[in-house]
């Protein structure tokens, strides 16, 4: 029994053309038992700035508290609000604070920049380990099936609506293949002028 | 071996739990209350560690009390909910954490009836129906095929009914006497408590 697999779930994130997306199951279970099908794993943290937490619920939650209290006095501070690549530096530090004792979340990072609109994903392991590429990440119990998935199927400079087809059938059939994923599935489109949230109609096994 | 079973409809919240103390093969008792009421408007039904359940849902009322007495006003049933994860996951990773698994049920003129379900690991799910427990396992199918939101008060107790007797049934460890209560807005009241001889009567 792992832990990061004590409750299921998968998240991912692409880049696209002035966009990205971020999608993630929406299956709650204790080991085999589905207990809920509406769980949120994915937190918006600003505007054009969303975060999902695939692992252990109960640090899933915690860390989405702990890391809005960070942001909210950050933004207080500053007032202004913060880049991706400074928030994903919040959630690096914020994870390997707890090195020897860790929460159990492999955070997925999307977002554009509020200045210069550039589309920003990043993911990190549990302690906090960050990663930056330039196309997808990829995180949570069906991981593998996730990465090829995204591989066979993403291409650079998609369009938004494009970028959501793609993610969705990215998501759907990586999740179909593991048992505890699943049931249900919602993506967020962020472009510059708006975010659109879908909820997918999946196979609820 | 504990079960606990919760339902919330469009009115009202209704709990059941088994009444069965006992250490391993020894039973003390069989009409235990495990429900505990946080408030007029607030029920939370415990199961595990035994003394953990009584010092946690006690630790959770006098503080839901406090709240009250301090602002003049309750806490609502998600803050309450949200209060009583916080101090589970804090536990947590503390040196002893509690193991106290629950369904907390709140009334709210706002929100109406809600059910949280929580684990000892402090995930917290608001949800139509739940269970806890390996009884829960059984009941937690019929209460899929059953459920609908506008149940009465009693088809939700004859919902309970079909679950206890499907635990009496086939779960090797005899539960014989389940409580029941119902959260609505008027605040808690217990029917009948559900009997394995009233059942196969």
């Amino acid at each position: 029994m792992s832990i990061l697999s004590y409750n299921g779930g998968c998240v991912l994130a692409m880049k696209g053309k002035g966009c990205v997306a971020i999608a993630s199951d929406r299956r709650f279970g204790v080991q085999t038992s589905t207990l809920a099908m509406d769980f949120q794993r994915i937190f918006e943290m600003g505007p054009h700035l969303y975060i999902g937490l695939p692992g252990l619920a109960t640090d899933t939650l915690t860390v989405h508290e702990r890391l809005r209290f960070r942001l909210n006095l950050y933004e207080l501070r500053e007032s202004r609000k913060i880049k991706p690549q400074t928030f994903s530096a919040m959630v690096s530090n914020l994870l390997y604070e707890r090195r020897f004792g860790p929460y159990f979340v492999e955070p997925v990072i999307a977002g554009l920049d509020p200045v210069t609109w550039e589309p920003f994903i990043s993911a990190m392991d549990l302690i906090g380990c960050p990663n930056m590429p330039e196309d997808f990440v990829v995180a949570g119990t069906c991981a593998e099936q996730l990465f090829g998935m995204c591989e066979a199927l993403w291409e650079p400079n998609l369009e938004p609506d494009d970028l959501f087809e793609t993610i969705s059938q990215a998501l759907m059939n990586a999740f179909d293949r593991d048992a505890i994923s699943g049931w249900g599935g919602v993506v967020h489109i962020i472009e510059k002028d708006k975010v659109t949230t879908r909820m997918l109609k999946t196979r609820m096994d | 071996m504990e079960c606990v079973l919760g339902i919330a409809c469009n009115d009202f919240v209704i709990l059941a739990s088994d009444m069965t103390n006992a250490h391993s093969i020894l039973v003390n008792k069989q009409d235990e209350d495990k429900m505990f009421k946080l408030s007029d408007r607030l029920l939370m039904a415990v199961t595990g560690e035994s003394g953990d359940t009584t010092q946690f849902a006690e630790y959770i009322e006098k503080n839901i009390q406090l709240y009250k007495m301090r602002n003049g006003y309750e806490l609502s049933p998600p803050a309450a909910a949200n209060f009583t994860r916080r101090n589970l996951a804090d536990s947590l990773r503390s040196r002893s954490p509690y193991m106290v698994n629950f369904l907390l049920a709140g009334y709210s003129e706002r929100t109406g009836p809600e059910l949280y379900w929580m684990d000892y690991l402090a995930s917290m799910i608001k949800t139509p129906f739940a269970t806890h427990g390996y009884g829960g396992m059984f009941s937690i199918g019929i209460m899929d095929r059953y459920y609908r939101p506008d149940l009465t008060e009693q088809e939700a107790y004859d919902i309970m009914k079909k679950c206890v007797a499907e635990i009496q049934k086939r779960l090797i460890i005899n539960l014989p006497n389940f409580q029941v209560k119902v959260l609505d807005k008027n605040g808690i009241h217990a029917l009948d408590v559900i009997r394995s001889q009233n059942l196969t009567a």
